[in-house]
């Protein structure tokens, strides 16, 4: 029996010490979240703990995951790629800020025997596919707008993310948006009742599909197609102009007026240069950083890497295929981020 | 003399008391499992009761599953796991059975049959992952030009290829537990047996199987358990459509591959709450499943 006393209070002496070791090292910030930005994050943190010796520890776990652990309080940023929903402020239950860091675009991937690559698709003819109305690439709709184009009539495979993501979040955005079908009878979200299709894990998962069934599309982050050099298609946006995706056309969708709090979904945008099925991405954080007794050094060295984040941070962002923020989106990030107080008092000047 | 009375006093006490901490020991341990899977199954029940309330039953036998409008009906999963897992056994069982006759009589012993038995247990140890890339990049294209012969609409993934993938996976289980209770048959029968004339294979058919058929059903009963709860492999090759399959080639979903694809980016109450009851009914489905098992085994043990 005082053997197992023993082991107990020895567990519990180690269980301790997590449990301080936890508690703040203030050389080190802590944040959890998307795992689109990561490579792109990683990279950002670790610049910025050559220059400045802080460290920060980002877990690519997924935006929920990273919403909830700051609902939790366990990390001093979250990262998402959608604007936190109705029932996640809710259950945070105090003012967030969200501040964009860069845009990414989602891209239509298809795998069509023969030489074509960059077919244009327009709204109409996107929504239709994914809804099934759409179901081979004779279809005049298609032909009519890629002219000169070799499309063989391949029925169509649509292939879909089966894991909630960002990625999809952005993608039904557009649809809903360009679609008033897609919105009522499927809706958007980051996960969704596809009417149509084959599920894929991941981005790899979904282009995986397309490579494999000639006549398949999908939709996949641009950066991914972009280097694994797949075909993806140009798309008409709301100016009418055919838009190829690009850093610079992702960036353009989000030079136009933003909201003062930056939480929108940059598709189907006004910007008559913007690629239309782009979004942003989000590092989160508590509006008053006063809480479970952070000290005030704390939140300055947070919101310091913030600043960093969206100014000095921003050139590392085109090298990665991430789109930097536009001008108008800087504008309104600086501002939000110089609204995070301490004891209600403002952090940064 | 009196000394050695005490010191042997002391070393009889010092046993009873090691024998008393064993014991200990022992029960502390068991409880603690018991105590831990009474605990999963009541996270998974508190965690469910928002979607048990929005849903009531319906959730059981409802076919759409719309994380939008929240309507979860966990239908088209049930299937495709149930489709899945039993497909994958009937394919495996000829495999299994095979095997472990094989190691278990005609080659128990020798270099050729330990080389075998080594490469059938490898089977299990090869992660869940990798079967899935195998089954994506070799099978499904094999499966695919199939269907284009026969004239089924070539998907390629689906119920049919993930059965297939798990059959493999489950093989070793059925056939390793085969092997040893085919080994242990007294040799006694098969020698009556054989001295009454019979041949090698009415010896396996009248003695061998008969005497191993409660071992070889738990054996085929563990193989089931794993097909059930296999996650990854599955999810990669089933093609995630929550649609209601329609033949064993079209794609489907299974509970746990739900489970699996939808959790991290589960971003609202009911959605998380939806997936944790998926989990407690695979979770009761499992023990659903081993129960009419066991109940078989006794019933046929006392024959």
């Amino acid at each position: 029996m005082k053997k197992i006393t023993q082991i107990l209070s020895i567990a519990l002496i180690a269980v301790g010490f997590a449990s301080s070791a936890k508690a703040q090292d203030d050389k080190t910030l802590l944040g959890a979240g998307a795992t689109f930005p990561y490579p792109l994050y990683s990279k950002m943190f670790s610049e910025y703990n050559a220059k400045t010796g802080i460290q920060v520890n980002y877990q690519s776990i997924g935006s929920g995951g990273g919403i909830l652990q700051l609902t939790n309080k366990t990390v001093d940023f979250g990262a998402s790629d959608g604007p936190m929903n109705a029932d996640q402020t809710t259950k945070i239950g105090a003012p967030v800020l969200h501040i964009p860091i860069v845009s990414g675009a989602v891209v239509l991937t298809y795998n069509l025997p023969g030489d074509n690559n960059g077919i244009v698709l327009t709204p109409d003819v996107i929504a239709d596919i994914f809804l099934g109305k759409i179901t081979s690439w004779s279809d005049p709709r298609i032909v009519s707008k890629n002219k000169g184009v070799n499309i063989p009539a391949l029925p169509i495979l649509v292939a879909h993310r089966s894991d909630g993501s960002g990625t999809t979040a952005i993608f039904t955005s557009y649809l809903s948006k360009v679609s008033p079908d897609w919105n009522a009878k499927v809706g958007q979200g980051g996960a969704v009742n596809w009417p149509a299709g084959l599920g894929g894990k991941g981005n790899e998962g979904v282009s995986g599909l397309v490579k494999q069934t000639p006549g398949a599309i999908g939709y996949v982050e641009l950066i991914y197609a972009l280097q694994n050099k797949m075909d993806y298609a140009k798309v008409v946006n709301k100016k009418g102009k055919i838009i190829l995706p690009s850093i610079a056309s992702v960036t353009a969708a989000g030079n136009v007026k933003l909201p003062e709090d930056s939480k929108i979904f940059l598709t189907d945008t006004d910007a008559p240069d913007g690629y239309p099925i782009a979004g942003l991405t989000w590092q989160i954080i508590y509006k008053e950083q006063n809480y479970n007794g952070r000290s005030l050094d704390r939140a300055k060295k947070l919101l310091a890497l913030l600043w960093w984040n969206i100014h000095e941070g921003q050139q590392y962002a085109a090298p990665l295929n991430y789109a930097p923020l536009s001008k108008e989106a800087l504008k309104v990030a600086e501002k939000i981020v110089k609204s995070a107080t301490y004891d209600g008092k403002p952090i940064l000047k | 003399m009196e000394i050695d009375i005490t010191a042997n006093k002391k070393s009889y006490n010092k046993k009873i008391g090691m024998e008393v901490f064993f014991k200990k020991t022992l029960i502390i341990i068991a409880l603690i499992m018991v105590v831990l899977v009474l605990g999963i199954m009541l996270t998974l029940i508190i965690e469910s009761i928002p979607s048990m309330k929005s849903l009531g039953l319906k959730y059981l036998w409802g076919k759409t599953w719309d994380p939008v409008n929240n309507v979860y009906g966990a239908y088209p999963f049930l299937l495709g796991t149930l489709l899945t897992s039993f497909i994958s056994l009937i394919i495996s069982i000829p495999f299994s059975f095979a095997i472990a006759v094989y190691l278990g009589e005609y080659n128990s012993k020798g270099w050729l049959s330990n080389v075998l038995k080594n490469l059938v247990e490898l089977i299990a140890a090869v992660p869940s992952v990798i079967y899935g890339f195998w089954g994506l990049l070799v099978l499904v294209p094999l499966v695919r030009a199939f269907e284009i012969k026969f004239n089924i609409l070539p998907y390629g993934i689906g119920i049919f290829t993930s059965s297939i993938v798990l059959a493999i996976m489950i093989i070793p289980y059925a056939a390793s537990m085969g092997r040893e209770l085919i080994k242990m048959v007294p040799s006694n029968l098969k020698e009556g047996a054989y001295s009454l004339g019979a041949t090698r294979y009415e010896v396996i058919k009248n003695v061998i199987l008969p005497y191993t058929k409660t071992g070889l059903f738990a054996g085929v009963l563990l193989s089931l358990g794993r097909a059930l709860g296999e996650t990854m492999a599955v999810t990669m090759v089933i093609g995630n459509t929550t649609l209601i399959p329609t033949s064993i080639f079209a794609p489907g979903n299974t509970m746990a591959s739900v489970i699996a694809n939808e959790f991290t980016e589960a971003d609202h109450t009911l959605y998380l709450s939806a997936l944790i009851e998926l989990g407690l009914f695979l979770f009761c489905v499992t023990v659903v499943i081993n129960m009419i098992g066991k109940f078989l085994i006794s019933r046929y043990t006392n024959k």
